[in-house]
């Protein structure tokens, strides 16, 4: 994973539930490719036509509230991606994200720095949200180093599976 | 009851809360404070179809197998028997798992009910545990004294490779509530309340700690009605302490050994909500979010119509609620235009009604009675809103497109205002006829 992440921003609203990132009659769909092409459908249907890799969501407070639908996050990672950036997370979709490995960033007031399109680069590290294209900035306690880990090593899957091998070792 | 794995010197270190306490025993840490990262042993996981979605991730990390499948509960309930392809094949993913992992708690199709009420009804989960479940009402077990919280798939899947998982120690808000519920006025017109209050994100991180004595006088049924909402404050978790009612309720089915732990009298508290629910009057979660709560009657004066009604979901759908519900329904017919669809929270609950003679009392007034699921909640299964219809609904969320268009309306009540509702076609309050 970079320190630094840079890339194409969209914007959502404050209280983006998840039954408006995928809504319930898409639920029996496993595959991420799938899930990506209903994603925010109700919200922005262009987003999923329009966004692409490496771009940056920003979004206001409690991002990802309602259900513990692990679709929401994995529709975005399938894009895939940067990172997802909000003012504040619903805590359910802020894990989901970080154990899919995709980089999930609360900094307080940064909704109101961004418009659609802007460039966002992210200090993960320092701990600082910049628009490149405005000149401001906002800046975020850095994630706690364990989650800065699991990011690391790409997700829980593999934090996971090297635990399992490391007591798996073992005499 | 003792409380033989309360953390020991906590007065030392100023008392903790039933959070704490629940964390402390299960990380094996003798105190934790707010904002520590542990380690806890899980005592019951449980998915439903989400569930299918973990056992990718679980392969992927080279698994073997299980931690304990007696810790592990499978109950499907979202489409169920399976409604398309889709969910069919989610169905049997997790038979097939189940089948080489040896889970043999699987609630299948004619044993099913919604995933929370069947821990809740099989005692699945006791006062002092964690639990963990892939959805996000979990919360609910929350009313057996227990810390229940909602994961996602890959999450369970680590847990069920680990039988562990790391969470951050919880802040609590305690929500103390004296007070009598009067005639027509429910647990739910409490929660809707307390969410009116605390609003959607006003306990982020958080856990809700029930407190007072209106708490003490609710039933078990009522408690999970409150626990299971504190999902729409944004809670981690939501709890009720133990007590003879918890005992009582558990004494015949709990499945696993009881450790029951209460908060301190000098526990700190984020904060505390004080609540009078003395002269409450039946609340109603207005579109497009659960928070935006209005007292019944300022619905009532602007004859808000309804197209469906639904009496249903993890939220309220029990005996109790049921029950309530056909003593307003008896003898009555639903409004012409007007579709009712009640839904029991699991298949004992639906024999149950078939026995009180429920399920007669309800189709012969024109409603559909079908079979348990989460039904028309989540708008994936049946009962789909078109976009310009109203739903007056018993369950527990209400944003854009919750149950089908996302121009359509739904007002969230209780089971009473509800069964009311279907009869006169437009949001009404029970108290007029109780």
């Amino acid at each position: 994973m970079k320190d630094v992440i840079e890339g194409r921003v969209w914007c959502v609203g404050d209280e983006l539930d998840t039954d408006q990132l995928i809504a319930g009659k898409y639920l029996t769909i496993i595959d991420p490719k799938e899930l990506r092409k209903h994603v925010l459908e109700n919200v922005d249907p262009s987003f999923s036509q329009q966004a692409k890799e490496g771009d940056i969501l920003i979004a206001g407070e409690n991002m990802g509230c309602g259900s513990s639908r692990e679709h929401a996050p994995a529709a975005l990672k399938a894009i895939p991606l940067g990172a997802v950036v909000a003012n504040s997370f619903a805590r359910i979709f802020f894990r989901n994200s970080i154990n899919l490995g995709m980089p999930a960033i609360e900094a307080p007031g940064v909704r109101a720095i961004f418009q659609p399109g802007d460039t966002c680069r992210i200090f993960l590290r320092e701990g600082r949200v910049v628009n490149v294209t405005r000149g401001k900035e906002v800046s975020f306690p850095p994630l706690p180093s364990h989650l800065m880990d699991l990011l690391e090593q790409g997700g829980l899957v593999e934090k996971v599976r090297q635990e399992l091998k490391r007591s798996g070792a073992k005499p | 009851m003792s409380a033989p794995h309360a953390a020991q010197g906590t007065a030392a270190r100023g008392g903790a809360t039933l959070s704490q306490k629940i964390l402390s025993r299960a990380s094996g840490l003798e105190h934790v404070v707010p904002g520590q990262i542990v380690d806890g042993r899980v005592d019951l996981a449980m998915c439903h179809e989400q569930g299918a979605q973990a056992v990718l991730p679980f392969h992927q990390m080279e698994a073997k197998k299980v931690w304990d499948v007696d810790r592990v509960v499978v109950a499907i309930d979202h489409w169920v028997p399976a409604s398309t392809e889709g969910a069919a094949q989610l169905h049997q993913i997790l038979r097939h798992f189940a089948q080489e992992q040896g889970l043999k708690h699987f609630y299948d199709v004619g044993n099913h009910g919604i995933c929370h009420q069947i821990l809740a009804e099989h005692g699945w989960v006791v006062p002092g545990d964690l639990a963990v479940g892939t959805d996000s009402h979990t919360n609910m077990l929350g009313a057996m004294g227990a810390f229940a919280v909602g994961i996602g798939p890959t999450e369970y899947a680590a847990v069920l490779a680990l039988g562990k998982i790391w969470l951050k120690v919880p802040s609590s808000i305690k929500v103390e509530v004296k007070g009598k519920l009067a005639k027509g006025v429910y647990a739910k017109d409490l929660v809707l309340r307390t969410i009116g209050e605390v609003r959607c994100d006003g306990a982020r991180y958080k856990a809700i700690e029930y407190a007072g004595p209106t708490i003490s006088s609710l039933s078990m049924s009522e408690r999970f009605t409150l626990c299971n909402m504190t999902t729409e404050m944004g809670a981690k978790a939501g709890m009720v302490p133990p007590d003879s009612k918890t005992f009582e309720f558990l004494e015949k089915i709990a499945k696993h050994e009881m450790h029951p732990l209460y908060p301190d009298a000098d526990a700190t508290y984020e904060r505390t909500v004080h609540l009078d629910v003395d002269g409450l009057e039946p609340q109603v979660a207005c579109p497009y979010s659960p928070d935006n709560v209005r007292p019944i009657s300022a619905l009532v004066k602007e004859h808000v119509k309804v197209g469906q009604v639904f009496l249903g979901s993890c939220t309220n759908a029990r005996m109790d609620d049921l029950r309530e519900a056909a003593r307003i329904f008896k003898g009555e017919k639903v409004a012409p235009h007007v579709r009712f669809i009640v839904s029991p929270a699991s298949t004992s609950i639906y024999r149950q009604c078939l026995k009180e003679g429920l399920i007669e009392l309800f189709t012969d007034g024109g409603a559909v009675f079908t079979n348990s699921s989460c039904s028309a909640c989540f708008g994936g299964n049946m009962g789909i809103l078109a976009p310009d219809e109203a739903c007056a609904s018993s369950s527990n969320r209400n944003f854009p497109g919750r149950m089908g268009a996302k121009e359509a309306k739904i007002y969230l009540m209780s089971p009473a205002a509800v069964a009311l509702t279907a009869i006169r076609g437009e949001i009404s309050d029970p108290r007029e006829v109780l």
